[in-house]
């Protein structure tokens, strides 16, 4: 079938994981007032950063396991 | 909404990698199959969850939020009631036809199972359908761009198209389903915080019911008895009846945009299991649209705050309302993906249904497979050309979900009639079958004609599609009925693998017990029972 579908998804989710993080470390906090004070940023660019990282094992997995 | 660099930047890294899926795979595209059905080789798990995207457009996404803001929890119907027993049936009882039959469209079963007149008459008024459908993404997605990036609207329905056109015309099926998994991922990470965060700002359920401007906003239900005492307007008749059974087995069981996902599979448990596995996220899907939809009018009973006076803003407006700056960008770009992955479906399915039901049967046939590859790229130019048209004709529209269920109460609704006799009832004969569904479409006409002219009257326009698909159904299976008793049957070799009676079932005894579709079925429609009573 070629391209591993994973692959992309975990790289466009670890992107956007590390960007939301450094983005919610580097922002003045004030912007967080409508989301309940809560830095919604960083805990959930986090979540996304691990849901890439996690597809883009199964992926390299996959690979490896493909190609001996 | 005010957006910051970091939102346009989040946008932008998305539509460079759904571009860059399309040009991945344009080698791969070699044959008439690869293109159109995948050449049969996708894993269920990204079948069923490009089926469940398929179904993810502006409607689902936009429509829903819209509707739970004005009717309320009512509109868990068209996920509990009626989405979830029509996805099992489709994946038991009718998967083993459709990929069983190596049909390569709907209507190419239709011509297996009754004749070629049956299948012409489908395959155009789907390709009319699917063409009128398709414009309601691009509108959608047009009206984000025009408030986001203050772009005029045509020139945003043109954008979006064209991003559209282009991954379909490199990578065909297999580019729609693959960008329509990573737009699920997108939407679910770009929706649920608005659930998490919305829900916060009530103060949890119980907040939210004493807000809702209505109490009866708050049960799935309890309300459902008498037509007056719901804000659709609908008796229990007309709801289980009419949307539970007609409408949504009609869209689930026969819409070619759903169940070409499920012909895309590797093998027939594979096709079984895709609107299984794709039941599972449905089934949880209230609470990304139905919650925030109540959320808002809990926070905006006039529509005077977030709202600006419409329905239709309920989600956008809540994410402008919950999301900060780079969160923002997620959910744009997962409001996007919902209405890119819309369209697609649409456009995939259309092209299938263009080059082999009707360009290779009666406009060219005979050529070899390379011609009709090349047919199939030329239709999608043409689909997503047609459907610019279309996003005008919604803009005349002021509510998208009425203008949906009007399209499939015409279409769809007749067809299932014409699909359950026909896969049930081994006498239904092929001449049925045409005059069935022909005189199932002129039903719907004529009630559509004297609703339009109120000649007859509903209390909302979703009563009028609820029972409009009822009209059209029936009299679909009587005609079909009448017919049958009077033509001469097929003969019954010519039926094996069509005809649930004539057909040996699948054998699953080797598999083991989770990959089963009946245990599966069995599983989800539990679980759905249990939603159900938790929010009567």
């Amino acid at each position: 079938m070629g391209l591993d579908i994973r692959l992309p998804i975990g790289i466009i989710f670890t992107v956007y994981g590390g960007i939301l993080i450094i983005y919610g470390l580097v922002v003045d906090p004030a912007i967080f007032v409508n989301s309940a004070g809560v830095n919604i940023d960083v805990w959930w660019g986090g979540a996304m950063l691990v849901f890439g990282l996690l597809m883009g094992l199964l992926a390299f997995r996959a690979s490896r396991r493909a190609a001996p | 909404m005010h957006l910051h660099i970091v939102d346009y930047a989040i946008i932008i890294i998305y539509f460079v990698f759904v571009l860059g899926i399309g040009f991945a795979l344009r080698g791969r595209m070699k044959t008439s199959e690869d293109f159109f059905l995948s050449g049969r080789s996708i894993p269920g798990w990204i079948t069923g969850l490009a089926f469940m995207s398929a179904n993810l457009g502006a409607l689902e996404v936009m429509g829903h939020a819209a509707n739970a803001a004005k009717y309320g929890m009512f509109v868990n119907h068209f996920y509990w009631l009626a989405a979830m027993p029509a996805m099992c049936f489709v994946g038991v009882f009718m998967m083993p036809f459709y990929y069983g039959s190596k049909a390569r469209s709907v209507p190419e079963y239709l011509r297996k199972r009754y004749d070629e007149k049956t299948r012409t008459l489908n395959a155009l008024s789907f390709a009319v359908m699917t063409l009128l459908v398709s414009g309601v993404d691009l509108y959608a997605m047009a009206i984000l761009f025009q408030r986001l990036l203050h772009w005029p609207f045509g020139a945003s329905v043109v954008a979006s198209a064209a991003v559209v056109a282009i991954y379909i015309y490199l990578g065909g099926l297999t580019s729609s389903i693959y960008n329509e998994v990573l737009q699920f991922f997108l939407i679910v990470f770009g929706f649920l915080p608005l659930a998490i965060l919305g829900l916060k700002a009530v103060g949890g359920f119980a907040g939210l019911k004493e807000k809702l401007p209505n109490p009866g906003y708050a049960h799935t239900w309890a309300n459902i008895w008498h037509a007056s005492q719901n804000p659709m307007g609908i008796n229990w008749f007309g709801t289980i009846f009419g949307l539970g059974f007609v409408l949504s087995f009609g869209y689930w069981c026969t819409d070619f945009l759903v169940v070409q996902r499920g012909l895309a599979a590797r093998d027939m448990p594979s096709a079984q299991r895709t609107p299984l596995i794709a039941a599972v996220p449905k089934m949880f899907f209230p609470l990304m649209v139905v919650l925030p939809g109540l959320v808002a009018i809990a926070l905006d009973p006039h529509l005077t705050k977030y709202l600006n006076g419409r329905y239709d803003n309920a989600l956008p407006a809540m994410l402008g309302k919950f999301y900060p700056s780079g969160l923002l960008g997620i959910g744009l770009t997962a409001l996007m993906a919902s209405f890119m992955s819309g369209m697609a479906g649409n456009v995939t399915a259309f092209n299938t249904v263009w080059t082999f039901d009707i360009y290779q049967t009666h406009v060219n046939p005979g050529q070899p497979d390379r011609h009709y590859l090349k047919m199939g790229r030329l239709a999608t130019v043409f689909a997503v050309a047609v459907g610019i048209g279309t996003a005008f004709i919604v803009l005349r529209f002021n509510n998208l979900m009425d203008y949906l269920q009007l399209l499939f109460a015409f279409f769809n609704a007749p067809l299932f009639g014409t699909f359950l006799l026909g896969m049930f009832w081994k006498r239904t004969t092929a001449h049925s079958g045409f005059w069935g569904l022909l005189s199932g479409i002129i039903a719907a006409a004529a009630h559509y004609s004297l609703y339009h002219y109120h000649v007859i009257m509903y209390p909302s326009d979703m009563a009028a599609n609820f029972y409009q698909a009822i009209w059209a159904f029936s009299v679909c299976v009587v005609v079909t009925v009448v017919v049958t008793m009077f033509t001469e049957p097929r003969k019954e070799e010519e039926l094996v693998g069509l005809v649930y009676s004539l057909t040996p079932k699948p054998r699953n005894q080797d598999l083991p017990w989770y990959e089963r579709p009946g245990i599966l079925a069995v599983g989800i429609l539990a679980l759905c029972t249990v939603l159900n009573i938790i929010f009567w």
